[in-house]
């Protein structure tokens, strides 16, 4: 961290990495007789380009390419590339083959999640540079920790051939569905990790939150019967309702000078996407369970404080295991792997529930069955700017506080968005500027 | 004893590890265990929990000469994190063996050779630089 004074009083703080997030980036505050005049998160992640060399490749490649956009997310990049597609050519995978797709999601929530949980959030709260220190005087907790995330990646590995950037995902459905046999295996890992994911909820609920409120637009799928995963229409706690096609006519990206990454805004505002707006906006849809273990430490929707998404996190653990249980418990062989596709030109839109929020994906799928153009707008751009925003009121009340703490305190604000700068960049370094 | 070899079989010199594990296999030889491993923190930890001595094999980038053979007693000391590091956004070799270490997971013995890469390119294969050194390191074990 740096620090620079002149005549005019000029503080400026600058994080030149931040820690414990997926990515690179850095913070800059700059405060003028100690008033925040700027906060900008700076994403120095090089541009990926991943939209621009998706162009000319085979609609089929779309799964195997987005996926190694985010070694975290992988399954996530994959389902919305396989709606978007399947949106294109007007089928809809159903059945068995849509309850397996459901099934690597929980994968992807679990491992996600609890790496977030155990190894980059925890730390902060309980007062740790990081989750190796933590170990040493807790290591039972990152045992179960770490219990979590293997159960995570059985699944991926079991239904995507390896638990990193699978590859058994395509369009219309997987290259090979598991027997019921090979399925049943996960049964016995998937009740302790239910087990684990209660014992975390409540652990998790000691912690001291800080007393921080926004008045957030939250924007998450809705799904008439389900928590959301891969389908529903898009929704906001301020009355947005519309379909994924209608994605583009209400959010728009922009570039800012500063960041890699590009800014999403709604209707030109800031909003909030992942874990705590899909838990504010769904939360009925949870199964009883789920809705009790919420109940029973207080978590009701209507949250609005960013430092208790760890505690969302660990329902959303919960929620995963109980829906992975009743997806194994009562899965029936589909007939076929795949179902049949008549690729066409045309254009396909998806939205799916990636770990940190809403994953966009639009193709447009010429004649030769080429992607003509594709886009892809991450949770972590959409994100970025209620981070900057939460920063900028936090920072109101906490310039008092040494630079070493503000930095720490500005670190744990970021990461209760579980930002992934890979993703992105389209990530974290402090600096203030005081003026 | 227990032998992994880290690494993607995709990603030409990364896969050294998995390439030293297939041709001690080969040799068939009695009393060790030969794993491969793509390296993620949980599958790590619970390969080496239970063992007295674990051998490890990985790629490295460390700026030393292709081929340069590098020996670390993990068991002794922490690993040079930034030259095992395969990811900027995923827990690897140098994180298994931290967090086994606070936990007090290590076996008692825990070798890790790094094999120093000349390419991580898409492809199958390594460079001869890299097999030589493979070949040299197997030469030593056995």
């Amino acid at each position: 961290m740096k620090k620079k004074k002149n005549k005019k009083k000029v503080r400026t703080i600058q994080v030149d990495y931040l820690a414990r997030v997926e990515g690179e980036a850095t913070l800059y505050i700059q405060l003028e007789d100690e008033k925040i005049r700027e906060v900008k998160l700076k994403i120095f992640e090089p541009p990926r380009f991943f939209e621009a060399f998706l162009r000319g490749r085979n609609f089929a490649e779309a799964p195997d390419i987005t996926a190694r956009i985010c070694g975290i997310c992988p399954v996530a990049y994959q389902m919305s590339s396989v709606h978007a597609m399947e949106n294109a050519f007007g089928v809809q995978v159903e059945g068995a083959l849509r309850d397996l797709r459901r099934l690597i999601y929980c994968g992807e929530w679990i491992e996600s999640h609890s790496l977030h949980i155990y190894m980059l959030h925890a730390p902060d709260f309980l007062g740790y540079p990081d989750a190796v220190r933590m170990a040493k005087d807790h290591p039972e907790i990152v045992k179960r920790g770490l219990g979590l995330k293997k159960v995570g990646n059985e699944i991926i590995s079991l239904l995507g051939g390896r638990e990193i950037h699978p590859i058994n995902v395509k369009v219309g459905g997987f290259y090979r569905t598991p027997t019921r046999k090979e399925l049943q295996v996960l049964l016995p890992s998937l009740e302790k990790a239910r087990e684990a994911a209660l014992e975390t909820l409540h652990w998790a609920a000691q912690f001291d939150f800080p007393d921080f409120e926004q008045d957030y637009e939250f924007v998450a799928l809705s799904h008439t019967e389900e928590y959301p995963f891969n389908e529903g229409r898009i929704i906001s706690n301020r009355g947005l309702d519309i379909s994924v096609e209608e994605f583009e006519d209400y959010f728009q990206e922009q570039q800012v000078e500063y960041s890699n990454a590009l800014h999403c805004l709604l209707r030109g505002k800031p909003y909030f996407v992942g874990p705590m707006a899909r838990f504010n906006l769904n939360f009925e849809k949870f199964s009883p369970v789920v809705q009790q273990a919420a109940n029973s430490i207080g978590l009701l929707p209507g949250l609005k404080n960013p430092f208790k998404s760890i505690l969302v996190r660990s329902l959303e653990v919960l929620h995963a295991c109980e829906e992975a249980l009743r997806i194994v418990q009562n899965y029936q062989e589909a007939s076929s792997a795949t179902i049949k596709i008549s690729a066409s030109a045309g254009k396909g839109y998806a939205c799916t529930e990636a770990p940190r929020g809403l994953l966009y994906h639009r193709y447009h799928i010429n004649s030769q069955e080429l992607i003509e153009e594709a886009k892809i707008v991450p949770p972590t751009s959409q994100n970025q700017k209620i981070i900057e925003d939460d920063l900028f009121k936090l920072l109101e009340h906490s310039l008092h506080l040494e630079e070493e703490k503000l930095q720490e305190y500005c670190e744990h604000a970021v990461r209760n968005y579980d930002p992934c700068i890979s993703c992105a960049t389209h990530f974290l370094k402090l600096q203030v500027e005081r003026k | 004893m227990k032998l992994i070899g880290i690494g993607n079989e995709f990603r030409q010199d990364d896969a050294v590890g998995l390439y030293v594990v297939r041709q001690l296999r080969a040799k068939k030889l009695k009393d060790w265990k030969l794993v491969e491993s793509s390296g993620e923190v949980t599958q790590l930890m619970d390969l080496w929990k239970k063992e007295k001595k674990v051998i490890v094999v990985d790629a490295l980038v460390s700026g030393a000469a292709v081929g340069t053979i590098l020996r670390f007693e993990a068991h002794r000391e922490s690993l040079p994190a930034q030259s095992f590091r395969g990811s900027s956004h995923s827990l690897g070799l140098h994180e298994a063996i931290e967090l086994s270490r606070a936990m007090q997971q290590l076996p008692d013995e825990l070798i890790v050779y790094g094999i120093e890469a000349k390419t991580f390119e898409n492809g199958k294969g390594l460079s001869p630089e890299v097999r030589l050194a493979a070949e040299k390191l197997i030469g030593e074990l056995t």
